[in-house]
């Protein structure tokens, strides 16, 4: 697909509404891909004129940061907040709560300051708008749909109705997990956990919380986070249960349901 | 020579507060060995943070039948001790229930109500026995609270036992008292003379105002001192999302200063430490949060590492900065200023397996019902960790080289970035 960037759109001399913030997962990661371009096509057919940072996009330096490495997440901020003020960036849009939890609260005290929304939040607000229409015959209709809720969206900054919005207007059948909204289980990535192994337990966090979804007994489970998607997914096949649930972002149902 | 026992009463009512106030200042002192903090902005949020979750209790309530039960002792204390009044001028001034005649038909009522009260902390501080010795609570039987922690809480409820039920055998001992509750415990002590039942009665007087006096001097050394510092924890707690970790302004200077050396200052001191090895290193905040503690649990019940038998225990991170700062307090006392003694939090009191399971969730902020962080001090501790001793595991250390070099967490081309762009 093509995916105009920043750079590209300076040239032309225009600036796009928004920026895509891809994200290390949504870049590199072979399953995020997915998300980032569902997210991409539906951003095309709503009529959002929109950029990606392409080559110039670096990690926020989240993982660098939680893990306690605060030199490597500011050289990274500054990198960051050097580029997108540099094309004098006002709004960005990511498929990532870490990502976006790092641009919205943590660039301003590094001199970033931009408006920053997360994918489920710009979706909700597209159906809204009326830019987003789905099909007649939309296939998610009825189906029964466990929603995990991102810490880092979630309790991190209280978003918890816009994915769940997203999904109603699917017509789609809502199952909350035992734990949910601000008292959800963790996934077990946060943290810079994604790249470690776990410490040792009794049981893995991601199968814990796999189980939970299992209890829901949903045909499905969504996810608005790629780390999440990987924990729930690894979680669920660990319980042999993928063939009955599959995991899909947020963006990937709604992508699959557009006009 | 009735007047001897004024004059004892008022010195030990002296002595009482006084002994209280002097550890209250000693404690202060310890949460003042904490790094500044700025919180003091807002003052509308945070009073409105007062009112909901100290005085209204709100986290509390996601239980609701807990949250009554422990309405009902907290409400009870905070208006029994209005009938504290009355008893200390009782014995200061040698006279019985001094409010009485003042108050005409409101006395009975007032008085009704605090044994009504009395009835309901009774009852729930019981229960509350229950659920920690009986029922096996898994935050509660947690081997967090083996040893004093465990004897700590119960002595509490027992106290609150013994007090209550002094309060009511003072009543009904009065032969001029007939009062909602202990009216029904007078058939107890039929058959009494007047004499007898007067030292019964001044006896549970003496004993009620004498156990409240120690009680007020436990808690210095107890977790119930929860029951001060909820209030100025609730007004300093954070405002800003939870996601949101506090910038290290010496380091964005190091990075600005490696990013642009013609801003450097020639002068510029390198700050002593990154991030927190000992208590002194942690802010005020995070020193009153562990003095704030109840050792509730709630946290840990909520951890993801610790519901799946990681070693990760916020209520641990938070009893261990508090015993750390209270034998550091203990040793400026003795030594008039902080000499080294060969330990510090991280390591000797909090491991670094524990800090490595910690997914930085939220969840155990989001639960605690006195506005408490455990996760501020993980993340504290996390950077002296990383920064101080380059201490982390082989795979963060691989993480962080692939962002130095690649851009990402991964060991991808950063000129496959927008690679996707080109997928089917």
């Amino acid at each position: 697909m093509k995916v105009a960037t920043m750079a590209e759109f300076l040239a032309a001399g225009k600036k796009p509404e928004v920026l895509f913030w891809v994200g290390c997962a949504g870049s590199f990661d072979q399953r995020a891909q997915k998300i980032t371009k569902a997210f991409a096509t539906i951003l095309e057919k709503a009529g959002v004129e929109y950029a990606i940072l392409g080559k110039e996009e670096a990690c926020t330096g989240d993982p660098a940061r939680r893990a306690g490495n605060e030199f490597m997440f500011q050289m990274m901020a500054y990198q960051n907040i050097q580029v997108l003020n540099g094309y004098e960036i006002k709004k960005i849009v990511t498929t990532c709560p870490h990502c976006f939890n790092t641009l919205k609260n943590e660039y301003p005290a590094l001199g970033g300051n931009y408006d920053v929304i997360h994918h489920t939040t710009f979706l909700q607000e597209l159906i809204e708008q009326g830019k987003i229409q789905f099909t007649d015959s939309n296939e998610w209709k009825g189906k029964s749909i466990a929603y995990h809720d991102s810490c880092y969206l979630g309790r991190a900054n209280d978003i918890y109705e816009a994915p769940r919005k997203v999904l109603e207007s699917l017509d789609m059948e809502l199952r909350e997990m035992k734990r949910c909204k601000s008292k959800g289980l963790c996934c077990g990535a946060g943290g810079a956990q994604m790249f470690k192994e776990e410490e040792k337990g009794d049981k893995r966090i991601n199968t814990e919380r796999a189980d939970e979804a299992i209890e829901t007994k949903a045909s499905m489970v969504a996810s608005a986070c790629p780390f999440c998607n990987t924990m729930m997914t690894d979680g669920i096949k660990n319980r042999n249960e993928e063939v009955k649930m599959d995991v899909l972002d947020i963006a990937e149902i709604v992508a699959q349901a557009i006009k | 020579m009735a007047w001897i026992a004024e004059i004892v009463f008022g010195l030990l009512t002296l002595g009482a507060f006084f002994l209280f106030g002097k550890n209250l200042l000693a404690i202060r002192k310890n949460i003042l060995l904490g790094k500044p903090a700025d919180l003091a902005g807002n003052k509308a949020a945070r009073w409105k943070n007062v009112a909901l979750l100290a005085f209204g209790q709100k986290k509390m309530f996601s239980n609701p039948l807990v949250a009554i039960l422990h309405l009902f002792v907290y409400v009870g204390f905070i208006i029994i001790n209005i009938e504290l009044l009355e008893i200390i001028v009782d014995g200061l001034t040698g006279s019985h229930r001094i409010f009485e005649p003042y108050l005409g038909t409101c006395y009975p009522l007032l008085i009704n109500s605090f044994e009504i009260l009395a009835g309901l902390v009774l009852f729930a501080v019981i229960v509350f026995l229950i659920r920690r010795n009986v029922l096996t609570i898994k935050r509660l039987i947690s081997k967090d609270l083996n040893g004093w922690p465990r004897s700590d809480a119960n002595i509490i409820l027992i106290i609150e036992v013994v007090l209550m039920s002094l309060f009511l055998t003072m009543n009904a001992a009065d032969p001029e008292a007939h009062y909602i509750l202990s009216s029904h415990i007078k058939p107890l002590l039929n058959g009494l003379s007047e004499s007898q039942l007067s030292t019964i009665e001044h006896c549970a007087w003496w004993l009620h105002i004498m156990g409240i006096y120690a009680f007020m001097n436990y808690l210095p050394y107890s977790k119930h001192l929860h029951i001060i510092l909820a209030f100025p924890n609730a007004y300093y707690a954070a405002l800003e999302p939870k996601g949101k970790m506090h910038n290290m302004e010496s380091v964005q200077k190091e990075v600005l200063y490696a990013m642009q050396p013609e801003l450097a200052p020639t002068d510029a001191a390198a700050p002593d430490k990154f991030g927190a090895k000992d208590v002194m290193d942690l802010s005020w905040k995070n020193l009153m949060d562990a003095y704030s503690c109840t050792e509730c649990g709630r946290c840990s019940a909520a951890c993801p590492a610790n519901m799946t038998g990681k070693l990760l225990s916020p209520r641990a991170i938070m009893m261990k900065t508090r015993d750390r700062l209270e034998s550091v307090g203990k040793q400026i006392q003795q030594n008039g200023e902080w000499k080294e003694d060969g330990k510090s939090l991280l390591h000797d009191y909090i491991s670094v397996e524990e800090l490595r399971a910690c997914t930085t969730c939220n969840a155990c902020v989001e639960e605690c019902p006195v506005s408490i962080s455990p996760l501020d001090i993980i993340v504290e501790l996390r950077r002296s960790l990383v920064m101080e001793e380059s201490n982390a595991p082989a795979e963060w250390n691989g993480m962080f080289s692939n962002i130095e070099n690649n851009f990402a967490p991964w060991k991808f081309s950063p000129d496959d970035r927008d690679a996707w762009t080109n997928q089917a």
